[in-house]
């Protein structure tokens, strides 16, 4: 098991939050909170050790890239990885934000 | 029945995680959870091991309402380790079990639905999650004085251990084709026979005994439904509208003992003797 904290430019706090996924083989449980603006945080939690370097590249692409970029809104978000492929984690990401606009029914 | 068409229009169940499946189940999807996964109560015991948490521990714990009445959904998640219950999740069902019977002494109906999706006790935390079985046994066996407590097996994980004997302590039970209930889990009896006796690959060979189809043939179990949302939800309603039940299937070991008596295990038990020892008492 291994820990990671990475650092992003954001925009505005974001407007609530969400969560989506579970800690399920190849899958992972994302958690997003509104945090102060101008800085998301991402704090991960993996079972697959010696990755860093992966999960670095796979959330530049998110935060830097065109998924939610550096006008993003400004989230803390908590992952909780059991062995996901980069891909699946870009489509939780993106699922978890997408949950924002949407009724979350239960996280209210 | 399975044509193509038919399958695209279901709304699957079985597929759904813990608040997908409450989600399907409350009037308009509407619910509000207790100890949410924000409030990050995850197990204490887990971490030590080396073992990624789950923010909710497994157990998702969301008051709402079905046809207008108070109801509270006990979610167990089975993609997450097994759907195994450790302290953490299951003190949230027990708690949850006993203030739907503090609500129904104040004149509140408040109904439990469980949604067994469970291989049992969490073995990291052992004594913990066998304690925080028997305190949910116990709580159904109280609420149940009040309101049926209706328990769901939709699989694909079944339900397993401790929690087969919780589910069996409910007044009513609704599974589907993808369902599996058994005190042991195929792995488990697979360890102690020998592969020669039951073989835990087997899938045919498995559902044939512990399957959600047998389980119904049986009189073991009192919905049998496809796997779609909606035949779900009907099916609690219905069971709801039938209130409690005259006997608590548990209640009536004597019936299942007599049954059982009959059954001579020198022949090689197959799933229509198991028919019909539940059945008609015959099978020897």
């Amino acid at each position: 098991m291994e820990k990671h904290q990475f650092q992003y430019t954001a925009g505005a706090p974001a407007a609530g939050r969400a969560v989506v996924g579970v800690v399920g083989s190849g899958d992972l449980e994302v958690l997003l909170e509104p945090a102060p603006a101008g800085l998301t945080t991402v704090r991960i939690t993996t079972s697959v050790d010696g990755y860093g370097k992966v999960w670095q590249a796979q959330l530049d692409r998110v935060f830097k890239g065109t998924t939610v970029g550096p006008g993003g809104p400004a989230v803390a978000l908590e992952i909780n990885d059991f062995g996901a492929t980069p891909g699946v984690v870009g489509m939780r990401i993106a699922q978890v934000f997408g949950a924002l606009g949407a009724d979350a029914g239960a996280v209210s | 029945m399975t044509s193509a068409a038919a399958l695209l229009a279901r709304d699957s169940f079985v597929e759904l995680d813990a608040r997908g499946r409450i989600r399907a189940l409350f009037d308009g999807g509407r619910f509000r959870e207790l100890i949410d996964p924000f409030e990050r109560v995850t197990s204490p015991w887990l971490l030590r091991q080396g073992v990624v948490t789950q923010s909710d521990d497994g157990v998702v714990v969301a008051k709402g309402e079905i046809e207008g009445q108070p109801a509270v959904i006990l979610a167990i998640e089975g993609a997450f380790q097994g759907g195994s219950l450790g302290e953490v999740g299951g003190a949230k069902i027990a708690g949850a079990l006993e203030l739907a019977v503090q609500d129904n002494e104040r004149g509140i109906p408040t109904r439990a639905l469980i949604l067994f999706e469970t291989g049992g006790v969490r073995l990291q935390e052992a004594n913990l999650g066998l304690a925080a079985i028997a305190e949910i046994h116990s709580a159904i066996v109280d609420l149940r004085r009040h309101q049926p407590v209706i328990g769901i097996v939709a699989g694909t994980v079944g339900c397993f251990g401790g929690m087969s004997i919780a589910a069996g302590l409910c007044s009513y039970l609704v599974v589907t084709r993808e369902a599996r209930l058994g005190l042991n889990g195929p792995q488990v009896i697979e360890q102690e026979a020998g592969i020669a006796e039951y073989d835990s690959r087997d899938r045919p060979f498995i559902w044939s005994f512990t399957g959600g189809e047998q389980r119904a043939r049986t009189g073991l179990v009192d919905a049998f439904v496809g796997d779609d949302c909606q035949a779900l939800r009907d099916a609690v309603i219905a069971l709801l509208v039938r209130g409690r039940p005259e006997v608590e299937r548990s209640d009536a070991y004597d019936h299942y003992l007599d049954r059982l008596s009959r059954y001579d295990p020198v022949r090689q038990v197959t799933p229509e003797i198991v028919r019909q020892v539940y059945e008609r008492g015959e099978g020897t």
